[in-house]
């Protein structure tokens, strides 16, 4: 079964069976005086449980306000204007505002791209980890500690006893992710969304927050949205990839298939352009022009004016192409072998 | 103790030291107080047994000599006019001065934080702004002439509550106190109020410029994924933020309350160290001059290591910092 699906009634039907997230036709527009940024602009996928999705696209292809959307954590003058949002069953666009703070960290639960930035730097680790648990559940404190205590342990931090009565500042950055993780766990969460959690941090310590947060998803059975500007990070650790430009998924598919046979220019462009892709002594290879803005996007495909295939029939809007689960958004996808 | 404390307490020492020089210097260039204190029709004998008296044959040296001397046995030297140890007479006019400037301060937190923190978290809104411009006006407005218009208006057209004076007083450990009694309290609220009219606005500026600074830093964003309750947002993870220049602030004005009570104690007549400062300014009274302002500054001193032991329990990072 496919991640990403038009909107087409009889596949969304049967694509949401078992699916614990569905989006569909997701809209988030910002109001800016300059104009309307539509930084997601009908996007659609599933997700089941247990399922690792990764999110790739560059800065500002609207990866991370698909995140954000769903846990409706978009600042004004960013609005969620159309579109479906349905988790196991809820659905999330018109829930209240206490609906949906019940739903984050106990069945959403996300972390972010800076480890030192999302630990409040006057609080003690103990107490950020303990009204994680007392926002949702009404848990005595020393239980609370205790599971606090046990989810540093898990996500490999060393006396987790004492580091509890630490403050952020004397964790190293990648210490301090580790503790977020751990924070996302602690109520047991369906859906992980990780936007960029690594990127911040040295590529040793990537690595082992990757395989961290891997193997804990795993026990769990948890399903991770992995948002990343990274397709090598991805790769490494999803089941399905969706690749996003300019608010859109403009191919998605097993991880595997998308990575070994884009259809795409864009992601052929991605992969192409990664080092290890690339023999010794050749130039790297790169996509040209830089990303569009979004308040100025070309008519039909948006990646019409950087790519290599484009010609005249790119000028209207590119439909969604289906075939074994792996889907993209181009007239003219590059051949398997290429 | 540790080390930076008795490192900042040799420093507050050195800072009560050199004042108590510039003080002297100043206080004995402005007039001489026999031309005030001898009556006009003494003789020249008279007034050299007055001046002898006093130690104003002295040369300035010696007689600061002796000040210090005397001020590190505790005594600050005898008041022209009372007659008495200086400092016995200011010690008696402070609780006044206290219990104003301490009801000052608990009206500048109880409406300064609450309005600033509405006016931070909607800064667009009507009363928002009105609360700003408000504080413009606290800011701007003089003491004096605000402390009138409070007179005019509360005591003289509506009389609804009085223009001066302690009222009714309670003791409590052989001090006097005007908040305990309903009649005391009444005489309280205009000169609190007063005093406290500056230091609501600053307050409220701060707490909203904070509240403005802390809303959009990622960890509250993260503080929200969790699920926690807007209002736990609010009350622990923004405002142990904000704390900290709040804090310093008030404790630090906390000191001009109490020095820049003169003008409110002047013009509702409550007798505190600020009406006795002045009057014994008008009388050119040395001792007490020199008692009041080395009082003061030791109040300045102290308030600023207490701030500077606040900062290490509410900012971790300092702690660190400075224990290394």
């Amino acid at each position: 079964m496919t991640a990403v699906l038009e909107q087409t009634a009889g596949v969304a039907a049967s694509s949401r069976r078992g699916a614990i997230l569905s989006v569909r036709d997701l809209k988030t527009y910002f109001a800016t005086p300059a104009g309307e940024v539509k930084a997601v602009d009908g996007l659609s996928f599933d997700l089941r449980a247990g399922q690792v999705l990764g999110l790739v696209g560059e800065s500002g292809s609207g990866k991370s306000v698909t995140g954000f959307s769903i846990v409706r954590l978009i600042e004004p003058p960013g609005r969620i204007v159309g579109g479906e949002i349905s988790f196991k069953g809820q659905e999330l666009t018109g829930a209240s505002l206490e609906e949906m703070r019940r739903l984050r960290g106990r069945h959403i639960a996300m972390i972010f791209q800076d480890p030192m930035m999302t630990l409040n730097p006057v609080l003690r680790i103990d107490t950020q980890m303990i009204e994680a648990i007392q926002a949702h559940e009404r848990v005595p404190i020393a239980e609370a500690r205790a599971r606090a205590r046990d989810a540093l342990g898990k996500v490999g931090i060393p006396s987790p006893e004492e580091r509890l009565k630490a403050y952020p500042h004397q964790f190293s950055g990648g210490m301090r992710q580790r503790v977020a993780i751990a924070t996302a766990l602690l109520n047991q969460p369906d859906l992980i969304i990780a936007d960029e959690p690594t990127t911040a941090l040295d590529v040793t310590i990537q690595a082992q927050i990757l395989a961290e947060v891997q193997k804990l998803t795993r026990d769990t059975n948890t399903a991770v949205i992995w948002i990343s500007h990274d397709l090598s990070v991805v790769s490494g650790m999803a089941d399905e990839v969706a690749v996003m430009y300019a608010g859109r998924i403009v191919e998605a598919g097993p991880v595997a298939e998308v990575i070994n046979a884009p259809r795409h220019p864009y992601t052929a462009g991605l992969i192409g352009s990664l080092p290890s892709r690339n023999r010794r002594g050749e130039r790297l290879r790169q996509i040209h022009g830089m990303t569009p803005n979004l308040l100025d996007l070309p008519e039909g495909c948006a990646f019409r004016t950087r790519c290599d295939h484009a010609d005249e029939a790119c000028r209207r809007e590119p439909g969604l192409f289906a075939r074994h689960g792996h889907v993209h958004r181009c007239f003219h996808p590059c051949r398997e072998d290429a | 103790m540790p080390f930076w404390f008795i490192k900042r307490l040799f420093g507050a020492l050195l800072i009560v030291f050199a004042m108590t020089i510039i003080v002297f210097v100043g206080v004995s260039v402005i007039g001489n107080p026999a031309d005030i204190l001898v009556p006009p029709d003494a003789d020249q004998v008279e007034r050299l047994r007055i001046v002898t008296a006093l130690g104003l044959d002295q040369p300035l040296w010696k007689q600061y000599l002796s000040f210090i001397g005397n001020a590190l046995h505790g005594d600050l030297g005898t008041s022209f006019v009372f007659g008495e140890p200086a400092l016995k007479v200011i010690l008696q006019r402070m609780p006044a001065t206290f219990e104003l400037a301490f009801s000052a301060l608990i009206l500048a937190i109880l409406f300064g934080i609450p309005l600033g923190l509405y006016a931070g978290l909607r800064p667009h809104g009507l009363l928002s702004r009105s609360i700003m411009a408000g504080s413009i006006l606290g800011f701007s407005l003089p003491t004096f002439w605000v402390g009138l218009m409070m007179i005019m208006l509360f005591a003289v057209q509506l009389g609804w509550l009085p223009s001066g004076g302690r009222g009714e007083t309670v003791d409590v450990l052989g001090v006097r106190w005007s908040f305990l009694t309903a009649d005391g309290l009444r005489h309280l609220i205009l000169p609190a109020l007063n005093l406290a009219l500056f230091k609501i606005s600053l307050v409220i500026r701060l707490t909203r410029a904070g509240v403005r600074e802390v809303m959009p830093q990622e960890y509250i964003k993260f503080a929200r994924a969790k699920g926690l309750t807007e209002r736990r947002i609010i009350s622990v993870h923004v405002l142990k933020n904000i704390l900290i220049p709040i804090i310093t602030v008030i404790g630090l004005e906390f000191g001009s309350l109490i020095a820049f009570a003169v003008v409110t104690e002047t013009i509702f007549a409550w007798p505190g160290m600020g009406k006795l400062i002045i009057d014994s300014i008008n009388s050119l009274d040395r001792p007490m001059i020199v008692a009041y302002l080395v009082i003061i500054v030791i109040f300045f001193t102290t308030i600023n290591l207490i701030v500077d032991f606040l900062y290490t329990v509410l900012d971790p990072r300092v702690r660190l910092e400075s224990g290394g």
